[in-house]
Order: structure tokens, then sequence, then C-alpha cells
């Protein structure tokens, strides 16, 4: 009955975070949808081709995926016993996260630099806003995957923070999934074809 | 100094008659309560059973009065519109411009957002876990904290009495780019922003909520067909919650970006395209208000049903038809604006979807025909509620239809005629379904039946008060008067129809005084209006099968659903002797009441640009959420011993 009534209870908040994920997708739909409209509005400034850097973003794009791959192998390991092996895949994913916020930093930083602000045009600021959202959403993953690291250091593999564990790579694959868009529409589609 | 207040500063402090009046009065209020609270040692009370309570029956009650106290602020600022626009034939009124147009966009954000809204959820919290046979909602943590972000965003929205002294001045949607930083540089587009923010935050939770606790928690046996319609139509509104609100967030998300950074999304200048936020804002703003009206859908169903004493006719094809008003409503938001200019044929087609809406919405009218033909059908207080919504909402949908022709509507556009119209649709249909359904199920939350004469006198007030109030002003709208008009010439001879308008708004509130008094009155003369049985209607849905007021567990033992009308069924068969079982409970938590007291914050100080207070006030609200992550204990057990003591109480 116990175990039951926990399980049930587990459900439910998988079913509540998937909710929230669909709403999360929404709200960059809005942002895409803003960036497909203003994409051309570059009000004589530059365009997605002057400041696509193909190698650059593969890269960035490579550290993502091998992140998703790192936290499913944490992510496997959850009924194990051994907390290294859910630890240590987690570790790697978070070091793959800062590495994916620190190159995204350069990226804007680098444009800011160039003159190519958000206030230059209404492309610019569909850029970075689209981007940008998706970079406070990896900034955000990665602290809660910090904490979660701790949480399982510190109390071992217990219930919850299975549950947790679950619910964070989740979000993560989520995260890997909005790039995968981002990659294509904002920047192979402008910047190559 | 600039880094603490950010744009704050003396001079917005309060200085004109209507800031300083507010600011008055609101301390006034503040100050007096907290004495009385003080007087009489109930401040552990409050805090103790309601505050911090996880309840949906309390935290229903708390929506219902916060609706209300918003009611009378969004009635006052109608007041103020109507009064002006009968003496402003030809003179300036008593009203600047500005300052009506605040209240003009005021009067809309409160009564959408902050009344309906609020009523909405209130009834849902009190009545939903009761139909599906569930003793809580899927989080009560959701619950308590999506409630807390609704006051918070209501206390944001009047708070620009006190801090800056000016609201929107762009009509309740702040339509771009009058909305920018350019044409109104002011904080009151930012009031507006961060206090729909956060309150919408509050629904977006509230929705996930519902649609876990209906999805996941019905009782045994009571599969999806078996739903009572209210249950039906609250999945349905809140599932178009999640789909919409998003599309809010964002929007109003890169508005902000637009005035806080500069950006240029919805600017005039550096290519931004205004036209996109009216398309993005009206694809929320036209299903928000088919996630008012759906629910009450539902609840006119269930006071069809019970006061015919037939069962519902067309139960089925009622559902397909709701989830067809549900699924329309996010494909027309564009007959907001056929004269933007959008080309014959996306207006033929968004015309032509908003005409398709009456079918579904005429299938629900006949169901309710023909449950009502020959039935027995008692003329109670929710009943005429009901009956008036079928008279007012059927002419209200007429002239939608009449809008909805591209054409017709170019003629029709933002005059008094379409002003009219969705005031026949949101009173008739949203405000007269939940007051129905609040004397529906008053008995079921307090134990007391409302007083059926005075309930009486309320409706008749409202039902004349309205058609007296708006039906000059479609006679107006088709005489060429527009909305948002602060002043007129005389010789255009509208002020007549405009002060008959303003006998209307009377009317309206001696309706609304007789609604107070009834409630009064009612629990007042409590002994006179008791309901001992717990079923005082006749019931056919489950919430009727518990004695009232329901007790905190809501149901001592739930019961296998045989049936579609739940309690109907049981009613039939002979009671069984309960086995009572220990059950288990959430425990109340304050957490709600913080994590959104540091979200209120982080409002405030964005809307003043105070980086550094916002930054530390979300840190707080992290903080606060992961504290109760880690919180394990959140429920407690009542044992069965306790639940036997409390049905024994009610003489079972």
């Amino acid at each position: 009955m116990e175990i039951s009534h926990e399980k049930q209870n587990d459900e439910r908040v998988y079913m509540g975070f998937w909710i929230y994920l669909m709403t999360d997708l929404l709200m960059f739909a809005v942002l895409f949808a803003a960036f497909i409209v203003l994409r051309d509005s570059t009000h004589g400034n530059v365009g997605i081709k002057e400041i696509f850097n193909p190698a650059f973003v593969l890269v960035e794009t490579l550290i993502l995926l091998t992140s998703s791959f790192t936290i499913g192998v944490s992510h496997h390991f959850s009924e194990s016993k051994k907390k290294a092996r859910i630890l240590i895949p987690l570790f790697l994913t978070i070091l793959l996260g800062v590495a994916f916020i620190g190159m995204e930093f350069y990226e804007f930083a680098h444009l800011l630099n160039e003159g190519h602000s958000f206030t230059e045009s209404a492309f610019l600021s569909a850029f970075f806003a689209l981007v940008g959202f998706h970079g406070l959403h990896i900034i955000v993953g990665t602290l809660w995957l910090v904490i979660l690291a701790f949480h399982i250091s510190h109390y071992g593999i217990v219930r919850s923070n299975k549950r947790k564990l679950l619910l964070a790579s989740t979000f993560w694959h989520f995260l890997d999934i909005v790039w995968i868009f981002i990659f294509t529409i904002v920047y192979l589609m402008g910047g190559i074809i | 100094m600039e880094i603490l207040f950010g744009k704050l500063t003396l001079a917005d402090l309060p200085h004109e008659w209507f800031t300083i009046g507010g600011t008055i009065f609101m301390s006034l209020t503040v100050i007096g309560v907290a004495i009385m609270l003080t007087r009489f040692h109930l401040w552990k009370w409050l805090w103790k059973e309601w505050l911090t309570s996880v309840d949906p029956k309390k935290i229903g009650v708390m929506y219902i009065i916060v609706a209300v106290l918003m009611l009378f602020r969004g009635g006052l600022d109608a007041g103020m519109i109507w009064l002006q626009q009968s003496v402003a034939a030809g003179s300036a009124g008593y009203l600047t411009g500005q300052h009506f147009q605040e209240i003009f966009t005021a009067h809309g954000v409160i009564m959408v957002f902050f009344v309906a809204s609020g009523l909405l959820f209130g009834l849902m919290n009190c009545v939903i876990p009761l139909q599906i046979g569930a003793r809580d909602l899927a989080s009560p943590l959701l619950n308590t904290l999506g409630f807390w972000l609704y006051v918070a965003g209501a206390i944001l929205l009047n708070l620009f009495f006190v801090f800056g002294g000016q609201f929107a001045a762009t009509g309740w949607l702040a339509i771009a780019p009058l909305s920018g930083i350019e044409y109104s540089p002011g904080v009151g587009v930012d009031y507006w922003i961060w206090s729909l923010q956060i309150s919408g935050i509050g629904t977006t939770i509230g929705a996930i909520n519902f649609v876990m606790t209906i999805l996941k928690m019905r009782a045994p046996g009571m599969t999806l067909m078996r739903m009572p319609m209210f249950t039906w139509a609250s999945l349905f509104s809140m599932i178009l919650v999640l789909t919409v609100f998003p599309i809010l967030a964002a929007t109003i998300a890169l508005l902000s970006l637009d005035r806080m950074f500069g950006m240029h999304f919805f600017t005039a200048a550096g290519g931004g395209n205004a036209m996109m936020y009216t398309n993005l804002i009206w694809m929320w703003g036209h299903p928000e208000v088919y996630i008012l009206m759906i629910p009450c859908f539902g609840i006119y169903s269930e006071i069809v049903s019970t006061f015919s004493q037939k069962k519902l006719f067309g139960y089925t094809s009622g559902v397909i038809s709701l989830l067809g008003v549900t699924a329309l409503s996010v494909l027309v938001w564009l007959h907001h604006f056929f004269t933007m200019g959008a080309g014959a044929n996306v207006n033929a087609f968004f015309g032509i979807m908003t005409m398709i809406i009456a079918i579904p919405t005429g299938a629900q009218f006949i169901n309710w025909i023909f449950t009502m033909y020959k039935g027995k059908i008692k003329f109670s207080n929710p009943m005429l509620w009901f009956l008036g919504f079928v008279a007012t909402f059927t002419i209200g949908g007429m002239t939608g239809v009449l809008l909805a022709i591209p054409p017709a509507d170019f003629q029709l556009h933002n005059s008094l005629f379409l002003v009219a119209h969705f005031h026949t649709q949101v009173i008739g249909g949203v405000l007269f379904g939940l007051i129905a359904g609040y004397s529906y199920w008053f008995p079921k939350i307090t134990g007391v039946v409302l007083n059926d004469r005075l309930g009486k006198y309320a409706f008749w007030f409202w039902f004349g008060g309205f058609w007296v109030s708006f039906g000059p002003l479609y006679i107006l709208g088709l005489m060429g008067a527009t909305r948002r008009l602060d002043t007129y010439p005389a010789s255009t001879g509208w002020q007549g129809l405009f002060v008959v308008s303003l006998i209307g708004f009377v009317l309206l509130m001696i309706g609304t005084l007789f609604l107070i008094i009834q409630a009064a009155y009612s629990i007042w003369q409590k002994k006179k209006h008791k309901d001992s049985t717990g079923d005082p209607w006749g019931g056919r849905t489950l919430e009727w099968s518990i004695p009232s007021p329901a007790p905190f567990y809501n149901f001592a033992k739930i019961s296998l659903v045989k049936g579609r009308d739940a309690f109907w069924e049981m009613k039939k068969e002979p009671r069984e002797k309960v086995q009572y079982e220990d059950i288990h409970m959430p425990k109340n938590t304050a957490s709600g009441i913080y994590i959104a007291a540091c979200l209120f914050v982080v409002a405030f100080a964005m809307v003043w640009h105070m980086f550094l207070v916002a930054a530390i006030a979300l840190v707080g609200a992290f903080v606060f959420l992961l504290r109760r992550s880690f919180d394990e204990e959140v429920e407690y057990k009542v044992s069965k011993e306790e639940v036997e003591k409390v049905e024994k109480s009610y003489g079972n």
C-alpha cells in the first residue's frame, strides 16, 4: 500500500513535469515564430549569414549531443548500488553544460564587441532572445544537475533522488531537442541554405 | 541608491488626488484589518487555518474572496467610465484623457484576470475534487503556490497607486507599438506586464495541477465518459490554459525586452513588427475568454439537469461539442483585427471558422433545452441564472456571428456595438454562470443554503440592469460611437443613451448589493438556512453524497462509481454501513506563500529596474523551492477513529 502510494505520486510528478515541458516548448515556439518573422529585418545591420560560424556552432551541437548521452548513462545506472556510476557521467554532463554555456557567452560577447548588439535590429533581437532563452535553460539545468549531484553524493541513491534524476535528464534531453531546432532553423537555414 | 531603488524616486510617490486617496484607503484597510486580527487574537488562526492551508475547499474560498474584492475595484472603474461618458458630451468631463484610458485598461485587466479567473479557479478548487471523488488535488503545493501568485499579481496591479501613480493607458491587451517605451515611457505598462506575468504563472501551474488531478485521481469506476460535465468542461478549459498561456508569457516577455533593453520585436523602428504583437496577443486573448466560458457551460449542464430532475440530454454529444469549441477557439484569433489588412482570403478563413463555433455551441443549447423538456423544473436561484443566461447569451451569440462577417466587422470594428457584444457574452455567459455555480455549490462548502427570495431580487436586478446598461451600447455602436471614448461632441445626440446606460449600471450595483446581503443574511440566519442533508437540490453527482459543509477529507470512504450520475445511482441502492479507514492527508505548508512573496518582489523590482533586488528575491524563491523539494514529510495520517468522530458529528 505504502509503496504503491509513492509510486502513484512519482507518476503524477512525472506527468506534471511533462505537461510543464510542453508549455515551455510553446514558449520556444513563440520565439521561433518571432525569429522566422524577423529574420530578414536586419535594418541595415548584419544578417545570419554574416555572423554564422559553422565550425563553432557544430562544436556547440556536438557538446550538447554528447552531454545528452552522458546524462543518459547516468540515468541508466540509477538502479545500481554504486554511486560513482551515477555521479561520474553526471559530472561529465555538468562539465559539458558549462563548456556549452562558456561557448555561448563567447559567441554573444564577440557579437557585442563587433557592434552587433540586440538593440541594432529586429533580427538581432530575435536571435539573442531565442538563443539566449535556450542558454538560460541550460544554465538552470546545469545548476539543477549540480544540486542533484551534491544531493546524491550526500544522501545516496534514495527514491526521491532517482525521481529527480529522471526529471533532470528528461529536461536535459528536451533542451537538446530544442537546440537541434535552433541549429537547423536559426543557423543552417539562414547561414547555408 | 540607484542600484537599490532603480528608477524609483521620491517623485514617484503619491501626489495626485486619486493616488493619495487610493493609498490612504488601502493603508487604512490594511491597518484596520491588522488591528481587528490583533484585537481578537486571530493571526495564528488565520495563518494556520487559512493562509497556509492546502485544502482545496479553503483555497477555493480564498480565491472567491479575493475575486470579489477585485470585482469591487473593477466595478468602481466601470462606474467611473460610465459616469464620464454620461457627462462628457461636448465637455471634458471630470477625468483627463490619460486618466480615463488608465481606468479603462484597469477595468478590462481586472475583470478578466482577477475577477472571472479568480472566481473560476475558486469554484474549480471547491468542486472538482468533490465531483471526481478525490480528497485533494494532485499537488497541494502547486495549488497554494498558484493561488498566492494570483494574489501577488492582484496586489502588484493595485500597487501603482502608491508607487508611480500611473497604470497602462493602452487597453487591456497593451497593443504595440503604443505599449512600447517610445509611446508609453512610464511604468504603467510595466505594472501591467509583471502583474500578468506572475498571475499567469499561477494560472498555468494551477492548470497543470487540475489536468493531473482530473486525469489521475478520479474515484475507481469513474471512467472518462462518466465524468460530470463540469469536470469535463474544466478539463478542456485547463488544457486550453496550457495551450495559450505560454504564448502570453513569451509575448509579454518580448514586450518587456523591447521596453527594458531597447530590443526591436514590436517597435516601429529597427525593423520590428508591431502586427506580430497583435497576432500573438490575440492567439492567447481569444482562447482566454473561452477558458472562462467553457467551464461555465459545464456549470449550466450540472444545474439544468439537477433542477429539471432529469439526466442530462445528449451527454456524449455535449462532450464532443465542448471539445469542438475548445479546438476551434484557437483557430479564430484573427477575427479581432479583420481591419488590419491580412487580405480577403485570410479574413474569409477566420470569419468562417468563427461562424462554425456557433454549431457546437448551439448543440449545447439544444441539449439543455431537451434536458428541460418534460422535466419537473424547479425555479431555484441557480436555475434562474441559467435561464437568464440562455436568453442573454443567445442574443450575444447572434451579434457575435454578425461581427464574424468581415464586411460587417469593418463597419462595427472598435465600436460600442462590439463592446456590448462581448459584455453580453462575459456577463450573460461567464458571470451568470459563475454566480449560478456559486449559488449551486454554496451549501456544499458552507453548510448553508442561500436565501432564495433575496437571490431572486439579485437575479432580476442583474438581468434587467444588464439590458438597461448594454442595450443602449448596441444602439450607440450602430450610431457610430467608438470604444475608449472619453469625450464626444454634444451634437451627436448620444448623451441620452449614455445616461440610460448609467442607470443600468446603478441597477447592476443594486443587484450586487442583494448578492452580498443574501450571503450575509443566509450565514447570519444559519439555523433557518441550514443544509442538514448534504443534498439540498436532489443532486446527481458525487459532491452531494457527502454531508455539508464537506469534511476536510471530503470522503470518509471513496465509493465505487457505477454510472454517469454517480450519486443518483447510489441513491437507488440501499445504504451500506461504512467501514472507516485511515486517511492520508497533505500537511499545510507556507512554502507557497514564501515563494510567491519572493516572486512578487522580483516582479515589483523589475517594474522599477531594481535588478539587484530582483536577483536576490529570485534566489530567495529558488531556495524556498529547494527547501520544500527536500521535505519528505508532507503528509499526515487521520486515524479511522477520528474519521468516525467527524462523520458522527454530522449525525451519520
